[in-house]
């Protein structure tokens, strides 16, 4: 467990973190840019420090201002990806790895041969490293960071630098990473799609402080989200748990709260098996709100719920929440059609959303397919 | 005097002296310019300014006075010359090891110059990322630092090397004129001019001096190129 509580004055910008993090899994640090996140990763490592303030690691002091503890960063055993790799450019990709395998401290539970699979570096190995691409380095990089065996890694916004395609090319490992090591990650970042796609917490930063944390469900739901990220990716993100497959229509049936979705699978996809949780984003704008029982429509989802709250969206648009039995669903619609089907809370509504608009993300293998 | 191409052999004496003073000076100031340049780099304390000019200073200053500055301190009645001589037996004044240490003194700023600049060039995350990597402060300097700034150590001490070849004021005042003990090149050229008909010969040291200077600094932009290489820069 990570347990941060600090203050560091960093020139207009107060920073004022506290947040516990869970042991294991992938906690994004998600905020925009300039909110401190970037110094708060750097002070948990140890290369920066703290005006006040304490860190704790698996109940080891790592920073305690009071009592004068500051363990150097070299003995923290935090591992760290920076956002312009930083490989050693005197040294081949296999002698960068190598730095950090002969370093490493503690228990190992990782193996060259094993980072080298994971990540694909084998063909990389002689390599010099100002010949890799830039997605080829962040590879080596992620790589270097695991071979010294850390207890946390920290990932600070290692994707930011690449284009939109090297990204892609990347996120696949970093998901293989989550789900094929025990590792806990805090992963900086200030694009919520990759936020939604690597992980299971989420603690929001604004201005130097924690303004939120908790489950990507629930953090979907925060007006401060939406605010934070571009308005057609406002939508409710539920981790759901596949009944199985439908065999008539070939779509995934997902249990969501007390209702249930289809979702469309590619051909040939390997496919979460029934129990399995899968993640789907359902943006605001493909929800339609019904105030009766549709019938007769393409729609194949059609879930029955509660309105829970409307909030204003923007100037002609309002958002409506439907609880679904736990769950809670967001929908985009016009002010028009809130006075029209004079949309309340407490009254029974029908959120539809069609299975081909659907994001999902499969969280316990490697292979992710956001099908559209 | 003989006048063919071949060297004389009081030529190749102060061939020989030349180089072997200036690459005694540049084996003794390499160790102390590394860690003065890295101190003038990467700490901040006071009396930074201080030291760094007074590194800066055989510059700005008459190589007579640097020469003059060196016999006080290292004379045999000087401060550290004085206990060099009773402790370890060293005698400086009048040696080739006094030459070597006043033009050690001459090109000392120009070797910490070099040897700054390739420090400053190095991204400073690089050291962050091998202390995440559990590198301490002196693996890091002996696996990351050192060999990043080898450019400019390899640059530092060849122009070190080369000026050293041609250092005259400090050497002539600290350590006189004596052949075959402290008569370099420059010292040799300057004899030969003191010397009616002497004209020939101080040209043909002059020509010696000039292909040796080039032959220094060809090498140190090959040397400068190759490791620019290695780093895959």
């Amino acid at each position: 467990m990570l347990k941060v509580d600090v203050t560091k004055q960093l020139g207009g910008l107060r920073l004022n973190v506290a947040f516990e993090l869970p042991a294991a899994g992938v906690v994004a640090l998600f905020g925009p840019s300039g909110c401190g996140k970037s110094t708060t990763i750097n002070i948990i490592a140890g290369l920066a420090a703290a005006d006040r303030g304490e860190v704790l690691l698996e109940g080891q002091v790592l920073l305690d201002t009071e009592r004068g503890v500051a363990v150097p960063a070299e003995k923290r055993r935090i591992g760290y990806v920076f956002q312009d790799a930083r490989l050693f450019p005197h040294l081949s990709v296999a002698a960068n790895l190598k730095y950090a395998e002969h370093r490493a401290k503690g228990p190992g539970y990782v193996s060259f041969d094993q980072v080298a699979d994971l990540l694909d570096l084998k063909a990389l190995m002689p390599r010099r490293v100002h010949r890799l691409s830039g997605g080829e380095r962040q590879r080596v990089a992620i790589g270097r960071a695991l071979l010294s065996q850390p207890r946390l890694l920290l990932l600070d916004e290692p994707l930011a630098s690449l284009d939109r395609e090297r990204r892609e090319e990347v996120l696949p490992y970093l998901e293989s990473l989550r789900d094929q090591l025990a590792i806990p990650m805090i992963y900086v970042s200030h694009q919520f799609d990759e936020v939604l796609r690597l992980a299971t917490h989420i603690v929001l930063m604004q201005s130097g402080s924690v303004t939120a944390q908790g489950s990507i469900g629930a953090i979907s739901l925060d007006p401060q989200v939406r605010s934070l990220i571009d308005p057609d990716a406002v939508g409710a993100v539920i981790d759901g748990t596949v009944i199985g497959r439908d065999a008539l229509s070939n779509l995934l049936r997902v249990r969501v709260g007390d209702g249930e979705i289809k979702v469309q699978t590619s051909e040939g996809a390997p496919f979460a098996a029934p129990g399995k949780t899968l993640r789907v984003q359902l943006l605001a704008s493909d929800v339609i709100v019904s105030t009766k029982m549709p019938q007769h429509l393409s729609v194949r989802n059609n879930l029955q719920g509660i309105v829970a709250a409307i909030e204003e969206d923007g100037p002609n648009s309002d958002l409506i929440i439907i609880d679904i039995g736990g769950e809670r669903i967001l929908a985009r619609v016009t002010k028009a059609a809130t006075r029209e089907l004079a949309l309340t809370p407490g009254m029974r509504a029908w959120a539809l959303v069609k299975s081909v608009s659907l994001r999902t993300y499969e969280r316990t293998t490697s292979a992710v397919f956001p099908h559209g | 005097m003989n006048p063919g191409i071949w060297l004389s052999p009081s030529e190749s004496e102060a061939l020989h002296l030349s180089l072997s003073v200036a690459l005694r000076s540049v084996v003794f100031s390499l160790p102390p310019a590394v860690l003065i340049a890295w101190v003038l780099t990467r700490r901040r304390f006071v009396g930074r300014t201080l030291l760094d000019a007074l590194v800066h200073l055989p510059l700005v200053l008459p190589p007579v006075a640097v020469g003059y500055a060196l016999l006080l301190l290292f004379g045999s009645r000087g401060v550290i010359g004085g206990w060099l001589q009773r402790s370890f037996g060293i005698e400086l004044i009048f040696t080739r090891n006094g030459a070597a240490l006043a033009t050690a003194v001459m090109s000392f700023p120009l070797m910490v110059r070099a040897i700054r600049i390739s420090l400053e060039n190095i991204d400073r995350g690089l050291d962050e990322a091998a202390r995440t990597l559990g590198a301490g402060a002196v693996d890091r300097f002996a696996t990351i630092s050192m060999p990043l700034m080898l450019p400019g150590l390899l640059a530092g001490a060849i122009t070190a090397f080369s000026a050293a070849l041609g250092e005259f004021g400090a050497v002539i005042t600290f350590v006189s004129n004596i052949p075959g003990e402290t008569r370099t090149l420059p010292l040799a050229l300057y004899s030969a001019l003191q010397v009616p008909d002497g004209d020939r010969a101080a040209l043909r040291l002059a020509l010696l001096s000039v292909v040796l200077g080039l032959g220094g600094l060809l090498v140190s932009e090959w040397f400068a190129l190759r490791v620019r290489r290695m780093l895959g820069r």
